[in-house]
């Protein structure tokens, strides 16, 4: 019995390794009949099949750390700071990537603009799973600059899904995602909680104004990853084994104007003491809220 | 001079972030106010009635964010515009950075202050989830500003405003809409935009007891939150969720009941004017950021706390 289920597991093999040899060969052929942008449109009507994702990532302070300033408040006191993958990036954004790839096949790239300090969550997040890592060359500028890096590496690369982060948590802007978008001139599908490919066609469920718009787009997009798009994923030893010696590339930056600068920070004034109210009396918490707080 | 407000409407009115939106446009005085909208529209969408001089009205409805963003761009450079702003709500946040981009103009996102022009332009923002502010200064001569949704508050001027026809090239798109699904239901208040928000978490220990949650709720025409456990555990639906991964609010007032106040829930509530924490641990973290606090158990002191409320306001 076992043997018999060995040989028709083994044949299953094999025809499917014919059945994807097949596979290679005619998208060889096609590739090499057609160029660049032609590919790209052709390849977008028959099938998201083997997509090419780049996944933007950038690091962030862990949550629990203390927010403090140098410099005459200009700087970010990094004494101290843990730094994580953005978690926006990392959760949502870098799982959805991987899933699409380990179910249609394909490759997910990381980038990531920012100083060689950056290479620790590089490595983190291809040690969850993205195959290969790039790293612009530039102390962070704006979002603005970030955005250029990014849509300058991506202009020629032939990415079916650009995915990031609907914000940092260091910035809380939102904005990347956009400008990639207006940039490389692709749709853009922001605050996005689910993502699945019927055939040729990817169909986005996305958070709008008052409820949940549920869209379909066809060819290459950039997408926000909301909660909800992905489940988080732990690395696994040979995952952080592997991240080691995956690929992770140092490109110089583009030349690019910053449009925005931070100039100074400021920390909210600290609360006052909590006033207790006795749990017998919530009337009481009603007056003080009327005539105190003034917010009823 | 003029200041262009992009505004989304509901049911052929403007929704409460775009109004604040053109209420921070007039409180700037760089001029008229004029607005941009696309979709139905009825009257003028009661914006002359909160600063807008002149609604700039396009008829298509369902637009996609960078049809959007073309059509803002031209209705900017249409009316001599060096500034634009929006809400940044979930509107705000698909078409903003892509006007910034065709305009080449310098954007802050997720703005809680006026420009200050005493030195340059300089406007203050959000950052670290609420945990600091950090002025801006933006150097371009084009800018866009996206406020923060309840944080600036609405400012009646009881104006009308005239609506003339934009007819643009808004271009083609690869993007459909195949449905829409409102979250919010008939009567209820959509959390973003909500004064007053009645929140709760593990504490109330099943979604069978969210009863009281409700009803405290309704008294006060507020709407209803909750912790990121509750809404893993399906207790409560995910739009509910409030905190670091969920949305991010500012309401007047916020409830937090049997919620022990995580770092990560905080971060999504600590823009609130005024915390009301009830737990019946007086330990939990929450204290520290409340206004005012109830040690006591939720089961008890809500049925009081509701009686309370509805002797107020039938007063």
């Amino acid at each position: 019995m076992i043997k018999e289920i060995e040989s028709s597991k083994n044949q299953l093999f094999q025809k499917n390794v014919r059945n994807i040899m097949r596979a290679y060969e005619i998208e060889l052929n096609f590739r090499a009949n057609l160029s660049g942008q032609k590919w790209l449109s052709l390849q977008a009507r028959i099938k998201y099949k083997n997509m090419k994702i780049l996944v933007c990532i950038s690091k962030a302070p862990d949550t629990t750390s203390r927010i403090a300033f140098t410099d005459n408040n200009t700087k970010f006191d990094e004494n101290g700071v843990q730094y994580i993958v953005n978690p926006y990036d990392e959760w949502y954004a870098l799982v959805k990537g991987i899933e699409l790839k380990e179910a249609l096949g394909g490759n997910v790239t990381t980038i990531t603009v920012g100083g060689a300090d950056n290479e620790p969550i590089i490595r983190k997040a291809l040690a969850i799973g993205a195959d290969d890592a790039v790293r612009v060359d530039l102390e962070t500028g704006d979002s603005f600059v970030v955005a250029s890096q990014i849509a300058a590496y991506a202009k020629d690369q032939g990415f079916d899904l650009i995915l990031c982060g609907k914000e940092t948590i260091n910035y809380n802007s939102s904005l990347v995602g956009g400008m990639v978008a207006e940039m490389l001139n692709m749709p853009y599908l922001s605050l996005a909680t689910s993502l699945t490919m019927e055939g040729s066609t990817a169909i986005v469920e996305r958070e709008v104004q008052g409820g949940m718009e549920v869209l379909e787009v066809t060819g290459p997009f950039v997408l926000s990853a909301a909660k909800g798009l992905a489940e988080q994923r732990i690395p696994n030893m040979r995952g952080i084994m592997a991240a080691r010696t995956k690929p992770l590339n140092v490109i110089a930056a583009v030349s690019v104007d910053q449009t925005a600068e931070i100039v100074s920070y400021t920390l909210p004034a600290p609360k006052g003491a909590c006033k207790y109210v006795d749990a017998d009396h919530p009337e009481e918490l009603i007056r003080l809220l009327h005539e105190d707080a003034k917010v009823i | 001079m003029s200041v262009l407000v992009y505004t989304d409407l509901h049911d052929g009115k403007a929704s409460k972030g775009s109004l604040e939106a053109l209420s921070y446009a007039s409180k700037m005085n760089a001029g008229d106010v004029v607005a941009f909208c696309h979709g139905t529209l009825n009257g003028d969408g009661g914006m002359g009635a909160f600063g807008a001089a002149k609604v700039l009205h396009n008829a298509t409805e369902n637009l996609d964010a960078g049809q959007i963003a073309k059509l803002v761009t031209d209705a900017a450079a249409q009316t001599g515009a060096d500034v634009v702003v929006f809400s940044h709500d979930n509107s705000g946040k698909a078409v903003a950075p892509r006007v910034a981009v065709r305009m080449n103009a310098g954007i802050v996102a997720g703005a809680i202050s006026l420009p200050d022009t005493s030195a340059g332009y300089v406007v203050r923002k959000s950052v670290f989830s609420g945990k600091a502010m950090a002025d801006v200064s933006l150097k371009t001569g084009k800018k866009v500003i996206s406020i923060v949704p309840n944080s600036f508050g609405l400012h009646r001027t009881d104006g009308t405003a005239s609506v003339e026809t934009f007819n643009g090239d808004a271009g083609s798109s690869s993007v459909k809409v195949r449905s829409f699904k409102p979250t919010s239901t008939d009567g209820a208040v959509p959390l973003p935009e909500a004064d007053i928000v009645v929140s709760a978490g593990r504490g109330m220990k099943g979604p069978e007891n969210w009863g009281p949650v409700e009803e405290l709720a309704s008294i006060f025409g507020a709407a209803t939150a909750c912790s990121r456990p509750v809404a893993d555990i399906g207790w409560r639906p995910h739009h509910e969720h409030v905190g670091q991964t969920g949305i991010a609010i500012r309401p007047t007032l916020y409830f937090a009941i049997g919620i022990s106040g995580a770092i990560q829930h905080l971060a999504g509530v600590n823009g609130s004017k005024v915390i009301v924490v009830i737990n019946k641990d007086p330990e939990a973290p929450f204290f520290k950021a409340a206004d005012y606090g109830i040690v006591g158990d939720a089961f008890e002191v809500l049925p009081k706390l509701i009686e309370a409320a509805k002797s107020f306001k039938s007063h």
